[in-house]
């Protein structure tokens, strides 16, 4: 299993938002889904350790995440945020980014087309580029960490339709061609059936339902 | 020079000035007028009794547990400028102590003052003042750039950064912001405004080179303070903003 979690209590600020969360995340794709402030966000943020559960358990591959090294798993398990973040300076700088952290280059040209950008745009300023273009190199900037798990905060929600289709198209790609676990979340209700193999469920911070993406 | 209480009294004219100001146009500062002077008239004074003591003992006892006075109640005053720091206190005394330890230090060391309390008070007090401001204010940018910085910091924590790597440019512009305005006030000196030492050395009759000079001396020295307890400040100050597993800690709305 990809990710286990054993009644995972988490809270922002006052507000309990995952009350007890049990379930699994198999290998593949897995698509998380339900209404806003049902803790899809918070649960990703917990499975690469950018916060802590106030309670429960969860572990990674069969080891409990607490074990393990933050900064290997976060390379390992790799989160494109929500909103575009990125550093000052060109779309290079930003892909190299957590690949120079990690003490090795990064090869930016493959990697934009990998995320579905061509070449050219390694030099342009990252701060200038559209919204749906610097969602894309916040996706090569997480590929360059050669993770194993991609974990994907509404990939698409600020883009539109044409352009969702072409972000949907790259991640069936890069399965395919880098043999990467994906879980993300989304407000689409039509994105699991063309993206996902497992939907998870969720509602006021508990698991009400799961199973195929596709019948 | 002496300077009589008839002096001082004179001018509170000026202080009636202020307080006729803010009467006609309604400014609402009366108060505030009268609880400054007030306060400076008795602060002052209670000072300069401290301050003849221990010049009187020359004791280099009475001026550090002076100059630790000054730190502390720099710590507390710098604290409340930087109430989005958690656990801002401990960062600034430490700032504080460790930018007027250096800088007395090295300057006594140079041979540039003496190590007796003539100088130490006075310098220690400019010293522990600029840095107690610098620190301030570079720990009231730090505080409101990770706020606003929360998602960029995170976004590089989640790349593999450490907390130290993922702060970075927000430590580079709370350092600026501390350090600049005694920058840009050392290069207008002389033009736009003439420093306070150089005032007092010129009224109490030293002559024009030596006043200027005295005053590059304190000028110069200020800014290595400054950087300092900036440096210092932040460098400690942004550990709070982190736990251990290099997570930014919740902030409060």
């Amino acid at each position: 299993m990809l990710f286990e979690l054993d009644g995972v209590v988490a809270s922002r600020g006052e507000r309990v938002v995952l009350a007890g969360l049990d379930g699994a995340i198999a290998e593949g794709a897995t698509c998380i889904v339900g209404p806003s402030g049902a803790g899809k966000s918070t649960l990703l943020r917990l499975l690469n350790r950018l916060a802590d559960p106030d309670a429960g358990a969860i572990s990674y591959r069969g080891r409990d995440l607490q074990v393990l090294d933050v900064l290997q798993l976060r390379r390992e398990v790799a989160l494109v945020p929500q909103l575009p973040a990125l550093v000052e300076g060109s779309v290079a700088d930003n892909v190299r980014y957590g690949a120079l952290l990690a003490g090795r280059d990064a090869d930016v040209g493959r990697l934009l087309r990998l995320a579905g950008l061509g070449e050219s745009f390694a030099e342009r300023t990252a701060a200038r580029l559209s919204v749906g273009e610097q969602q894309r190199v916040m996706l090569a900037r997480a590929l360059a960490l050669e993770p194993s798990v991609l974990l994907l905060d509404e990939p698409t929600s600020a883009l539109d339709h044409e352009t969702t289709l072409a972000v949907e198209a790259t991640l069936t790609e890069l399965r395919g061609e880098l043999e990467i676990s994906l879980v993300f979340v989304t407000h689409d209700l039509l994105q699991p059936r063309r993206l996902g193999d497992r939907v998870l469920a969720l509602r006021d911070g508990r698991l009400v339902a799961e199973g195929a993406a596709r019948p | 020079m002496h300077v009589s209480l008839g002096q001082v009294a004179a001018t509170l004219a000026l202080v009636a000035v202020a307080v006729g100001v803010s009467l006609w146009q309604h400014a609402d500062l009366e108060r505030d007028i009268a609880v400054a002077t007030v306060r400076s008239l008795v602060q002052l004074t209670a000072i300069g009794y401290v301050i003849k003591g221990i010049f009187a003992s020359d004791s280099l006892l009475f001026v550090a547990v002076l100059l630790a006075a000054m730190v502390t109640f720099g710590a507390l005053t710098a604290r409340r400028r930087a109430a989005r720091v958690p656990g801002a206190f401990w960062p600034l005394l430490a700032a504080l102590a460790f930018a007027a330890a250096t800088t007395l230090g090295l300057v006594v060391a140079l041979g540039v003052f003496k190590a007796n309390a003539r100088y130490l008070v006075p310098v220690g007090g400019m010293v522990i003042g600029n840095a107690m401001t610098a620190a301030a204010v570079a720990l009231n940018r730090l505080g409101d750039e990770v706020v606003d910085s929360a998602a960029a910091i995170e976004a590089r924590l989640a790349l593999g950064a450490t907390s130290a790597q993922a702060i970075r440019p927000v430590i580079r512009r709370s350092l600026r912001s501390g350090m600049i305005p005694l920058i840009d006030s050392t290069k207008t000196t002389g033009l736009i405004f003439f420093p306070g030492t150089m005032v007092g050395m010129l009224l109490a009759g030293a002559a024009p080179i030596d006043a200027v000079r005295l005053q590059l001396i304190l000028l110069y020295t200020l800014l290595g303070s400054v950087s300092l307890g900036a440096l210092t400040a932040v460098l400690l100050a942004y550990r709070n903003f982190f736990t251990a597993a290099h997570q930014l800690r919740e902030l409060p709305a």
